[in-house]
């Protein structure tokens, strides 16, 4: 199926936002985090500034995000990972709260008790997870919570090639295929499992040849491109929607940065990275829209603006919000 | 009627397996799901009549596929069911704890209590019949260490049948424990203590609030699960021996109620702990802080004694078994030698 005008603007759109929210982030991140600011003696402090700890980000990875959640409406489950910023973004999670959360203040989704890797937003039906692998079952269980209610909601889960050798894969989609439950399975292959590539952990070429151990179908999506990506993920949503079971998609995808912000990346051959963003799918889809006429330079301007003022409000909200008392540490252990 | 109501006995997994097909009864969103909980009835009993009642949507037979199905409890339950999942033995968590610990437990605190998980793991613990090492553990005490996980370990029918329906009705995650040698199976010995009076109708117990077992005023023994059948045993050798004990059943382990602990204690002067888990960094541990942390207004009369596992793995044979899981004699004899060794 091919996108509309309104999706294929959507998904522009949509991927400049969260192109420029983990730009963004890869500064953000480094204030308070470097000499001269830090105990002597280090080079790098992962505690320091305003967002402290880990940090995983997916520029160059928007195409998987805006490809599948295009098909995906609120109430429909999204399980995302450990680098889950695009498919919060993707799946309507709101920007400023996100934001917020990520600087660990009051106004964020969870007052600040998650933080980057544990996003959680009900009311979008978005949750994920710092655990490789662990998205799968939980969005299993969605999908049979929509089939016991008579619902035609589905659950997608998301996850990197790397976590397609857990056994929570395995045992997900053999509960998928037995149930014929509404999931869909997205795997993110960016090839590299921080620094181990997928020719060194994978004894298969493409994970979308497990699907047929599971009894669903397999789609590779050759392409970090969200019109590729769009079409293959429109396809299987609408078999979970019509009750027709679970599909396994794996689509081939690019991370332009390190695992995480201030990885060495000694293990990534130099100039990868500048050569993957020579095949950056966000001008690649700008041009698909010009060829068709839908997108101009006035247009393209103004979308762009639209987007850079998104994330600016969202950064300029976290800033300004309060951090938590302390004492907050100490509830909602049960509701 | 009512008369015979009254007098009707259950046994343990009778019990719960009535609890749970009244709650599902009365609330469409639960449901059962586990590895022969079906048509086999539970392994140990705790969903017989199950399926034949409610069919095989709401009373699901499982892969054998813990993390995958414990995982998709939680996922369920995210979108407002209320799962019932059944973990054989307790002694296979380690394949699906990343489900329970990481994200069962987690996710309500994680998203500041936006997520609620009404989800009940039923467990299978306990040895004494030689199942050796990897089918015989307890581990309560594991669960209840991670925030974010209620823990049920009820001692008998009574008990159990309000405790699950408490577990069931509760809006967060609960472990639920039963031990195998109070469920009153028919191919295993149990305390016959176990087997009670239970009514008819459909009650809950609050968590949190221990019972007092038996009351006494020379030695408390606080204790859970099939060791308070153990322990009224050795109260009733103490009483031919002119010793009072009070026996307290813990029930629930989160949320603890360590003010009976301490008020016990406070009366007799004396704590004893009869454990079936690990003796190290554990229950009894946990409950000898308690009485630590009041040592500026209790007044002990002996020093406190802890009967446990001694940090070995369950052993097979019979009598290593038996040396190493707290007995009858063994708690009646060290409620003995500290009633008598200052008086």
């Amino acid at each position: 199926m091919d996108p509309t005008p309104q999706q294929l603007e959507w998904m522009y759109e949509t991927m400049l936002v969260i192109r420029d929210f983990e730009e963004r982030m890869v500064n953000v991140y480094l204030e308070g985090k470097l000499p001269p600011s830090i105990q002597h003696g280090l080079a790098f402090d992962i505690a320091g500034g305003p967002v402290p700890g880990e940090m995983h980000l997916a520029a160059g990875q928007e195409p998987v995000a805006v490809g599948v959640c295009a098909h995906l409406r609120t109430e429909d489950t999204v399980v995302g990972t450990h680098r889950p910023h695009h498919f919060a973004i993707a799946k309507g999670v709101p920007l400023d709260r996100m934001a917020a959360e990520l600087f660990g203040k009051t106004t964020g989704l969870s007052r600040g008790k998650g933080g980057h890797m544990h996003i959680f937003d009900p009311e979008h039906n978005f949750s994920c997870s710092g655990i490789e692998g662990a998205s799968l079952p939980p969005a299993t269980g969605a999908a049979l919570a929509y089939k016991k209610l008579g619902r035609d909601a589905v659950a997608v889960a998301f996850f990197g090639e790397g976590a397609a050798n857990q056994g929570t894969f395995h045992e997900a989609l053999n509960l998928a295929g037995l149930w014929q439950l509404p999931v869909v399975f997205i795997c993110e292959d960016n090839r590299w499992a921080i620094s181990v590539p997928k020719s060194k952990s994978t004894a298969v070429a493409s994970n979308a040849d497990r699907a047929v151990a599971y009894g669903m179908p397999g789609v590779s999506v050759e392409h970090n491109d969200a019109v590729e990506v769009f079409e293959a993920a429109g396809e299987a949503i609408a078999r979970a929607r019509r009750g027709e079971g679970p599909t396994l998609i794996e689509v081939q995808t690019d991370r332009y940065l390190g695992h995480f912000q201030g990885d060495a990346e000694v293990y990534r051959p130099k100039g990868e990275a500048d050569e993957l963003r020579g095949h950056d799918p966000i001008p690649k889809l700008a041009g698909q829209m010009r060829e068709q006429g839908m997108l101009d330079d006035a247009r393209d301007a103004e979308i762009k603006e639209r987007a850079a003022q998104r994330v600016t409000a969202a950064y300029d909200f976290a800033r300004e919000s309060p951090l938590p008392d302390p004492a907050e540490a100490l509830q909602h252990v049960f509701v | 009627m009512a008369v015979a109501t009254q007098e009707r006995t259950l046994t343990m997994a009778q019990a719960i397996s009535e609890a749970i097909g009244q709650e599902m009864e009365r609330d469409e969103r639960v449901f059962v799901m586990g590895e022969d909980i079906g048509s086999y009835g539970g392994i140990f009993g705790a969903t017989g009549g199950l399926l034949e009642r409610f069919g095989p949507d709401r009373v699901m037979d499982t892969p054998i596929s813990e993390a995958g199905f414990i995982g998709a409890a939680t996922g369920a339950a995210a979108q407002g069911l209320r799962p019932i999942a059944e973990l054989m033995f307790v002694d296979f968590f380690g394949v699906a704890m990343d489900q329970i610990y990481n994200h069962l437990a987690k996710n309500t605190y994680m998203s500041d209590g936006n997520v609620r998980l009404p989800v009940v793991i039923t467990t299978a613990i306990g040895g004494g019949y030689s199942d050796a090492a990897q089918h015989s553990q307890c581990l309560y005490a594991t669960f209840a260490h991670v925030p974010g996980l209620k823990v049920v370990v009820p001692s008998n029918a009574y008990d159990a049948k309000g405790l699950m329906t408490q577990a069931i009705r509760d809006d967060n995650p609960v472990m639920f424990f039963f031990h195998k040698g109070i469920m009153g199976l028919p191919w295993m010995s149990y305390f016959e203590g176990s087997t009670t009076a239970v009514p008819d109708e459909a009650y809950t117990i609050e968590f949190g609030r221990a019972a007092v077992a038996r009351e006494g005023s020379d030695v408390t023994i606080v204790t859970i699960s099939q060791m308070v059948q153990k322990a009224l045993l050795a109260a009733e050798q103490l009483e031919g021996d002119g010793i009072s004990a009070e026996v307290i059943d813990l029930r629930t382990l989160v949320p603890l109620d360590r003010e009976a602990v301490a008020a016990s204690v406070a009366k007799t002067g004396r704590l004893l702990i009869a454990d079936e888990d690990y003796l190290s960094f554990g229950l009894s541990g946990e409950l000898c802080a308690i009485v630590a942390e009041r040592l500026d207004t209790l007044r002990l009369k002996s020093p406190v004694r802890r009967l446990a596992v001694p940090d070995v793995p369950i052993p097979y044979s019979r009598p290593l078994e038996r040396h190493v899981i707290p007995q009858v004699d063994g708690i009646a004899a060290a409620a003995r030698e500290m009633v008598t060794a200052r008086s």
